[in-house]
């Protein structure tokens, strides 16, 4: 897994799931319903975003439903690693059993859209490249470590042999 | 040291002596539901076949089809029909569609079962904690984990107390409660916790008011909304024919993490404003909204009680002209009693439409969207922008009364302005 980089797309507070997949769109595939994700709050967000980028928000990122077809949008569109300052619960464990990297950094208000940034994920920390800055994250558990490295819950369970 | 219901349950879930908050531990999963939207699906179908291809016990799992019924779309019948093919392929006798939100569908079929873990596809599962289970949201992929094993991890939440004490005032309901209660938590403010509710207004409550109030508890952000198991929830369940069932109730001197205190006396309607559900202020400071949409429904507010509350206020009116009431009751059963009970025809009588049993309006699916510069009053539990149609509409959330209130004024009401000087009223 070692370190990470790509660009941020920055957003604030409670960008919630029916931000992230509108209801209306949920009966098209991950694909289709890719290109209206976000499109409450940033509707350039789907043609703007490039794999490998980071998705950064603030605080209570991912409240509301628990579709999974959040994150994996997000996924979809080739997020690897989401920032935030806290999480709502659901999401992160969706984020975790699809494979997206969930890291809860208490300054991810200090970085900006278009901010290049390199993730270093078993030492908790993101490098600002841009600003010249490093930010300390909360180390994540053991057993969530464990389903991440073998790319989600999926691969966890057959790698179990279950 | 005492336990909270979390801890207990949790405790014998996982099959072990006892357990705290904060700990990890693998439960063994007493119902897993899946409703057609985030169902089979979505990851579930395709990836079922590599974990060995068989669900762990068919009978522990319950399938509801209610977002997409009745279908709008070919694409949105495709998917029903997905559904319930795949529950018959894998021998899930349980399924239900047209039957209404899965949340009010669980409880009333008896999957929602006391001391028991009930985990579902959907964020409004936590409604089961009204009858004393542990019941929480989790996603596709979790859900995939439990439908092959039967078991899934989770942290021993800590619990936050939240006590209702005094006497509801007349034309003011369970609704104002929740909402009132996440206004001040906030949005956030129960992230990873359980919130257990209690106390002489939380007893006093018929079960149908109960569940307005825990099925929100995940707009705190929390993991479980739970109420202590009572006469009045016993009567329910013998009603609907559950019998086999343990009773836990958190020890006086168990650790809750925060605790608040609210007098009831003093709780007058209230209204979330858009886009938070934590935006919440009383119904007479947003007064002068003009309503288009009136939504009398869902699993949070579409119960038999919160039409009988409806029908009583609207007997005799008419809803404003230019406005549309949507009525949709949260089950069949319940329709069928609205029906029955006389409540349904008053509320056509008013100038409402009745709708099936669905989740259509509450999420935008179907059945009554809003236009751009359209405001809606709902009964519902969510407000977020876009959530009900257009991005540019705007949903405020308020209890069944004060929809029809709304509804006949044309503009948010507080639903006592029209019961003032009605010596037929009773709530
Ligand atoms: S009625 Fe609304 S909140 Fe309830 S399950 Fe359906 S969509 Fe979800």
């Amino acid at each position: 897994m070692g370190e990470l980089t790509g660009k941020a797309l920055k957003y604030g507070d409670n960008i919630n799931t029916d931000i992230i997949s509108p209801p209306q769109y949920m009966e098209l595939s991950i694909e289709e319903a890719s290109a209206y994700s976000m499109s409450a709050v940033d509707p350039e967000f789907s043609a703007r975003v490039r794999p490998g980028d980071f998705f950064v928000a603030e605080n209570n990122l991912g409240s509301g439903s628990s579709r999974e077809t959040s994150p994996l949008t997000l996924k979809y569109l080739g997020i690897h690693v989401v920032v935030a300052r806290s999480y709502a619960r659901i999401f992160y464990r969706n984020c975790i059993n699809v494979g997206i990297i969930p890291l809860i950094c208490e300054k991810s208000n200090q970085i900006e859209d278009g901010d290049e940034l390199k993730a270093d994920i078993e030492g908790g920390r993101i490098l600002n490249l841009t600003k010249n800055e490093s930010y300390e994250c909360e180390s994540l558990p053991e057993h969530i470590m464990a389903i991440i490295h073998v790319g989600g819950l999926f691969q966890y369970l057959k790698g179990k042999g279950r | 040291m005492g336990k909270t219901i979390s801890e207990k349950i949790l405790a014998e879930a996982s099959g072990q002596k006892e357990v705290s908050a904060g700990q990890i531990v693998w439960v063994q999963v007493g119902r897993a539901m899946m409703d057609d939207i985030l169902g089979p699906r979505v990851e579930i179908a395709e990836k079922l076949r590599e974990l060995g291809n068989k669900v762990w016990d068919p009978e522990k799992v319950v399938i509801i089809s209610d977002h997409y019924t009745p279908p709008a779309s070919i694409k949105q019948a495709e998917i029903v029909k997905f559904t319930r093919d795949w529950a018959r392929e894998y021998g899930v006798e349980k399924y239900y569609e047209f039957a209404g939100p899965c949340h009010q569908v669980m409880a009333e079929t008896g999957n929602v079962i006391p001391g028991t873990v009930v985990l579902g596809t959907d964020s409004h599962t936590c409604m089961g904690g009204a009858l004393g289970a542990f019941a929480s949201g989790v996603g596709s992929t979790e859900m995939l984990g439990i439908l092959a094993v039967g078991q899934t991890w989770l942290k021993v939440p800590e619990t936050i107390k939240v006590v209702w004490e005094g006497a509801l005032r007349d034309g003011v309901m369970a609704k104002d409660i929740s909402l009132k209660t996440i206004g001040t938590i906030g949005h956030a403010g129960a992230t990873y916790k359980a919130v257990e509710y209690m106390g002489s207004v939380i007893s006093a409550l018929p079960m149908d008011e109960r569940m307005a109030i825990t099925n929100m508890a995940v707009e705190m952000g929390a993991k479980v909304g739970l109420m202590p198991t009572d006469e009045v929830t016993k009567a329910y369940l013998e009603r609907i024919g559950v019998k086999d069932y343990k009773v836990y109730s958190s020890d006086e001197d168990a650790a809750f993490c925060e605790t608040y205190a609210f007098d009831a006396s003093a709780l007058t309607p209230q209204v979330a404003c858009p886009h938070s559900v934590d935006n919440v202020t009383d119904a007479g400071n947003v007064r002068e909204v003009p309503i288009h949409q009136a939504y009398l429904g869902s699993c949070t507010g579409g119960r038999l009680n919160d039409i009988k509350m409806a029908a009583q206020l609207l007997k005799g009116k008419k809803i404003h002209s230019g406005l549309r009431m949507l009525v949709s009751p949260a089950s069949k059963p319940i329709w069928k009693a609205a029906d029955e009970a006389g409540y349904l025809k008053i509320l056509a009588e008013a100038g409402a439409v009745i709708l099936a049993p669905t989740c259509g309006v509450c999420v935008g699916l179907h059945s009554g969207l809003i236009a751009g510069g359209e405001n809606c009053i709902s009964s519902s539990n969510r407000n977020f922008i876009g959530r009900m149609g257009s991005k540019q509409g705007n949903i405020y959330l308020g209890s069944p009364l004060t929809v029809a209130a709304s509804a006949v004024t044309g503009h948010i009401t507080d639903p006592r302005e029209l019961l003032q000087g009605d010596p037929t009223w009773v709530n």
